[in-house]
């Protein structure tokens, strides 16, 4: 057996790659931010929508099920895209995603979802739409009609909402477990990871800017069920990564005394996290107001924790031996 | 079925960087960017001392994991010899395949596509050895069909022992080290 | 080949950023002569490398008139059809933006950079007056050339037909020198270049610092990897765990400066355990029982504390070079100028092969050859009562070329007489030479400095008129009629045109002798009158050349058992193990071991050596090459650098033992080096402002060499003398 490697030096790679690999900057974690926070929105309404949830208010924004949370959804998801092209390295050629469906690559699947929830949520704003669209489109109106007679029309969009939201909540997770080649992200909780956290950015908005008390309760112990499972499924998976190779344990050190430990425990864990389930948690019980603090804290913690995943994720390499 | 590979003699290579200009000059590759490079490796304590150098590029894997990732299809298997190549008219700069690559052997070209070694296919057309081979001083370097019980690769790889980069990562690299 | 039309550029004076230049770093646009078509498709051509002096035969691409790659000539002897990565890169050389580009007159104050851009015309001209004024005033002897590879020969023709007598090269002084006054003092002969050692045949190879590797000499390398893979037993000295040393089967961490001890007692060994050829000592040997008594002491105990090497080990490493004699090659070496012993330690190795019985038997050393190509007929050069200036009184008895740092003292104290002027090509005297500041000192005594170069080098720097020289791959040069195991002769033709100003070494030559009345020595009005008219002589044809690249003669016998005659040139006509002409001068006939002076306290050795990539200074602009390796690094032992709190990549500079403070340099904390020396890479850490690429990039070595001990036999200078401390940059 050959002594232990004391010095492994190589000579220059590319800038991408050197001294280990950063290609994707903040568009990537903006867009996971914005892509999740999309996703919980549509599952959320979607559930509504499936309950057969009608506003008590017409056209309240920011309500389940509401056309204005559609919108902000729409606006949401286009920021995300917007910010996903920015990344691409040969931006001319991006029509080149819609040429052909690679079964085994999940951003193929992701072009594909992310033009899928474009209908989806355009269908949910028509269910409900605002007056100054129809005015301005008045051929929609035969649409909106149609809709709004059959029952199991607003089934339907519920379920599409529900179905896409979950597809576009969960694999951009496993878009990134995916490349074995970074063992911090080797691990299949990613995508339910992502996904959980999509879900409590978008209960923390909806609980925050839902104009109806009984639904803002609701959302906060909805919000407060996401935070537990997403603390849970943290543990879980540096648990998965501790117990699994050299290298996955070396990945996850990145978090456990590495140069991400304070920004993940601190940023990510305690004020994304345990903080505003405290927060929250006494506000449903009545000891406080609802605050838009807990809210807040939430949605940042959300997005950092999509920047030290794909940060720390790229940092992390299978260890030479030789 | 063709699977083109290499054997390099650790032996013999003294880590000149021959391979790493020559790659730069035949391929015109950008700055800073390189599809080949040189790494050595150290171990004990000194006097005792083990030196291994080696001139690593993409392995062209068996099961690449940049081809699988790729949302274009850009990243791709030729149709003979299993070289790894890709389409620069088809590739939109995602990054991912870079990302997949546990050997980091994956740059961006300044125009924004995602480019690596070729076995310099264009070379291997003609019949002729991809130029880093084609320049070793020491001739370490040996390119060849490893399908071919009687290729001078598989001769070698039958003769001396041998080892892949990161065989672990599960991607049946095609570059095999001598010891 | 197509005219580059003569610009007249902007005279620029002051604000001294330098040269001319407007592109940013990166390949330069492909000029074409108004009116030729634009070129398509491939075209080779032949021609041999000039990144450093093997001069390897190569054929450059040319694809769409753009110079595109550099390959070996697969008839070359020397290359065998793979140039080093140097000439791999070598297209680099006509790409590099830093590249001179006019003719340059200095426009202030020397080396402060300054210049306006002339014409040849002018530029010549002021020179060739200039040249005419100093031998008026102190005879055409006041002028010297330091010239430095085959380029230089044309200059060398027109300042001998001038009158020059003082014609120097570095590489004797301060590289192989002592190496082959070492060899010529034991076998009569020296050792060349292209080396003439069998190593691609040799069973064990001895290597007593040389970094074959990492020292690029193509042959060379070729011939090691040659010979490991065949598995040849080698062993390596070195203060330093070099490539070569991960190939050995022995490696000796010899502290620096203590080889000689080494030599002794591996001698001792072999003399009294009889592990010696005796038949080849008998018959070719000159003074044995003499020599024998000398080594007596010298046992492996006794060198144990001077080396750190265990007598067991340096017994066993001597009966492993006994055990595979005759073919146990000893290396010379090239670059040995170290401790100023150094003549006697080359001596020492010489001794060694001969006890071995490697000199002219396989796997040692052979009978190189050379083909037969006549001289150009010129009139004789002029006659100097005067003398040479290197070595008044032949104070350096046994230097058999001449002593470049000689005539730079000669040129500070006037004695034996004034040096007023010199003419410098292909050579960057300021990294070469040790001691910097005696380098200005010199140059500051001048009535004129003429540098010819490619690149803006620092003795650029300090001239008075800068000539651009175009790169090997836009010119004709002189033939190469090679000395070689097999013998050849290689064409140097042009493959692509000058970008700028430049001109070829021959034309600028001839100019100048032109201008100076000499056209008598010219009598060939185009080089390929000159070219052709040698190759006829020969029975070849500049046709042929210029297809082909290089013709080869018939491979002779090269060693003893093929019939060569053992012949050597020595007083005795045999091999002087015992030296009457060194006794005689009042040196030991033998070598004796001196211990070199050790450093200050807390100080460490500077050691430094060759990079694959990179050849001495001038190879740092290359876009190519530097690229792949921008700058040096200083090996610091791990052990050494943890007690200093001092990481790989940690920026330090070094002090040495004058105070001199170098550039910042990166740290690479290895176990591979000994504890009390450091290491780097020479040539890195230009000051030069047009070397904008490599500007302030690493650190320089020679800068540090503040101090050397200078050879008493033959004015080598040793340059491993000096001691830095190392001082965290924040």
């Amino acid at each position: 057996m050959s002594p232990a490697l004391t010095e492994l030096v190589s000579t220059a790679h590319s800038p991408a790659t050197d001294p280990h690999l950063h290609v994707w900057g903040w568009e990537i974690p903006v867009y996971l931010f914005l892509g999740g926070f999309t996703a919980g929105i549509m599952i959320l309404s979607g559930w509504a929508l499936w309950k057969g949830r009608r506003n008590l208010r017409p056209h309240t924004t920011f309500a389940l099920a509401s056309s204005g949370l559609f919108v902000l959804a729409l606006a949401a998801i286009s920021l995300g895209m917007l910010a996903l092209f920015l990344d691409l390295g040969h931006k001319l050629y991006v029509w080149r995603l819609y040429l052909t469906m690679e079964p085994w690559s999940p951003m193929s699947w992701g072009s594909w979802i992310l033009l899928l929830v474009y209908p989806v949520l355009a269908a949910g704003v028509l269910l409900d739409p605002p007056k100054a669209l129809l005015r301005r489109v008045p051929a929609l109106e035969p649409v909106v009609g149609w809709m709004e007679g059959r029952p199991v029309v607003r089934h339907a969009v519920g379920f599409a909402s529900i179905a896409t939201g979950v597809a576009l909540g969960i694999y951009t997770g496993i878009l990134l477990s995916a490349l074995g080649a970074r063992p911090l992200w080797s691990s299949a909780l990613l995508g339910p990871l992502f996904l959980v956290s999509g879900l409590s950015t978008a209960a923390a908005f909806a609980h925050w800017a839902s104009p109806e008390p009984d639904e803002r309760v609701q959302l906060a112990w909805l919000d407060n069920l996401f935070l537990t499972i997403e603390l849970g499924l943290i543990v879980l998976l540096l648990v998965g990564l501790l117990t699994s190779t050299e290298a996955h344990a070396e990945a996850a050190r990145l978090l456990l005394g590495g140069p991400f430990t304070a920004v993940f425990w601190v940023g990510v864990v305690f004020l994304g996290i345990l903080l505003p389930l405290v927060i929250q948690t006494l506000a449903v019980t009545h000891h406080i107001v609802h605050t838009p603090i807990a809210p807040i804290l939430v949605m940042a913690g959300g997005l950092a924790l999509r920047f030290v995943i794909v940060s720390a994720g790229q940092a992390s390499h299978w260890p030479r031996l030789l | 079925m063709a699977r083109l590979g290499m054997v390099i003699d650790t032996r013999r290579c003294v880590g000149c960087m021959d391979c790493v200009v020559a790659c730069k000059t035949e391929n015109q590759t950008p700055e800073g960017m390189n599809r080949d490079w040189i790494t050595s490796a150290t171990s004990g304590r000194f006097p005792e001392l083990r030196q291994t150098i080696q001139s690593e590029r993409c392995n062209h894997c068996d099961r690449p994991p940049c081809v699988t990732c790729c949302p274009t299809g850009a990243s791709h298997v030729h149709d003979w010899g299993g070289i790894v190549l890709v389409t620069k008219e088809e590739c939109i700069g995602c990054k991912a395949c870079l990302a997949s690559c546990p050997y980091d052997a994956r740059y961006v070209h300044p125009e924004g596509y995602a480019d690596k070694c070729t076995f310099c296919v264009h070379r291997v057309e003609k019949g002729q050895d991809p130029a880093c081979v084609s320049v070793c001083p020491t001739r370490c370097m040996h390119f060849g069909d490893l399908d071919d019980p009687h290729s001078a690769v598989s001769l070698l790889l039958a003769a001396r022992a041998h080892h892949a980069v990161l065989p672990e990562a599960g991607t049946r690299p095609r570059i095999f080290y001598l010891e | 080949m197509s005219a580059v039309s003569r610009r007249r550029f902007l005279k620029i004076t002051g604000a001294g950023a330098g040269l001319a230049a407007t592109s940013a770093l990166g390949p330069l646009p492909r000029l074409r002569s108004l009116g030729q078509p634009a070129e398509k498709g491939l075209r080779a051509v032949p021609t041999f490398c000039d990144l450093c002096f093997w001069k390897c035969n190569a054929i450059a691409t040319v694809r769409d008139g753009v110079l595109w790659k550099i390959e070996g000539n697969p008839e070359d002897p020397l290359s065998r059809g793979r140039l080093c990565p140097r000439g791999t890169g070598g297209v680099g050389a006509h790409f590099d933006a830093d590249r001179l580009r006019a003719p340059l007159l200095r426009a202030a104050v020397r080396g402060e950079e300054r210049w306006t851009e002339v014409t040849w015309d002018e530029a010549l001209g002021h020179v060739a007056e200039k040249l005419q004024r100093i031998k008026a005033e102190h005879g055409p002897e006041a002028v010297a050339l330091f010239s430095h590879g085959l380029g230089g020969n044309f200059l060398k023709h027109t300042l001998r037909a001038y009158g020059v007598v003082n014609v120097a090269a570095p590489s004797f002084a301060q590289c192989r020198g002592p190496r082959d006054v070492g060899f010529e003092l034991t076998f009569g002969e020296g050792i060349g270049s292209p080396e003439r050692t069998d190593i691609r045949n040799a069973r064990c190879l001895v290597l007593i610092g040389s970094h074959l590797g990492e020292n690029m000499h193509n042959t060379q390398v070729q011939e090691f990897a040659e010979a490991v893979g065949g598995g040849a037993t080698v062993i390596v000295a070195d203060p330093r765990f070099s490539v070569a040393a991960s190939k050995a089967k022995h490696y000796l961490p010899v502290k620096p400066g203590s080889d000689l001890a080494l030599l002794l007692a591996w001698m001792n060994v072999l003399v009294r355990e009889g592990l010696y050829d005796r038949e080849y000592v008998a018959a070719h040997g000159f003074g044995f029982e003499a020599f024998a008594a000398e080594v007596q002491p010298f046992t492996p105990e006794w060198a144990y504390p001077e080396t750190g090497i265990e007598p067991g080990l340096i017994r066993e490493t001597a009966r492993e070079m006994a055990r595979h004699r005759p073919a146990t090659l000893v290396h010379p070496g090239r670059h040995t100028s170290w401790y100023g012993d150094d003549a006697q330690r080359s001596r020492a190795i010489a001794l060694l092969n001969a006890l071995l019985g490697s000199w002219g038997r396989k796997g040692g050393f052979y009978q190189p050859a050379s083909m037969d190509v006549p001289g150009y007929p010129y009139p004789p050069y002029p006659t100097s009562a005067r003398g040479k200036a290197d070595n008044p009184g032949r104070l350096y008895p046994f230097a058999s070329e001449a002593i470049t740092t000689g005539l730079r003292a000669a040129t500070i104290t006037g004695q034996p007489y004034p040096i007023k002027g010199w003419f410098v090509y292909a050579t960057n005297l300021i990294e070469a030479l040790p001691n910097e500041a005696e380098t200005i000192e010199a140059v500051r005594k001048l009535d004129l400095l003429v540098v010819v170069d490619v690149v803006p080098s620092e003795i650029a720097g300090w001239a008075d008129v800068v000539l651009p020289e175009s790169t090997y791959l836009e010119r004709y040069d002189d033939l190469n009629v090679e000395l070689f195991r097999e013998p050849f002769v290689g064409l140097r033709q042009p493959v692509v045109a000058s970008p700028h100003d430049q001109k070829p070494n021959w034309w600028i030559a001839r100019e100048l002798a032109l201008k100076l009345g000499l056209a008598a020595y010219y009598p060939w009005k185009t080089i390929e009158e000159y070219l052709d008219f040698r190759l006829q002589k020969a029975g070849m044809s500049l046709a042929d050349l210029r297809r082909k690249g290089v013709v080869r003669g018939a491979p002779p016998a090269v060693y003893f058992e093929d019939g060569v005659r053992p012949d050597f040139p020595t007083p005795s006509r045999k091999i002087e193990f015992y030296s009457v002409p060194l006794r005689d001068a009042g040196f030991d006939p033998v070598p004796k071991y001196k211990r070199p002076a050790a450093g200050p306290p807390g100080s460490f050795r500077l050691l430094f050596g060759r990079a694959p990539v990179h050849t001495f200074s001038r190879t740092q602009t290359n876009p190519v090459l530097h690229q792949a390796m921008p700058e040096n690094e200083l090996w610091v032992n791990a052990d050494v650098a943890a007690r200093a709190e001092i990481r790989s990549g940690d920026r330090v500079r070094l002090r040495n033992q004058d105070g001199v403070v170098s550039n910042t340099v990166r740290v690479k904390a290895t176990q591979a080096i000994r504890p009390d020396c450091v290491y780097m890479v020479h040539g890195f850490g230009h000051t030069a402002k047009g070397l904008r690429r490599a500007l302030g990039k690493g650190a320089s070595d020679s800068r540090l060499v503040t101090r050397y001990e200078t050879d008493p036999l033959m004015g080598g200078t040793g340059m491993n003398v000096n001691f830095v401390t190392l001082e965290r940059e924040a």
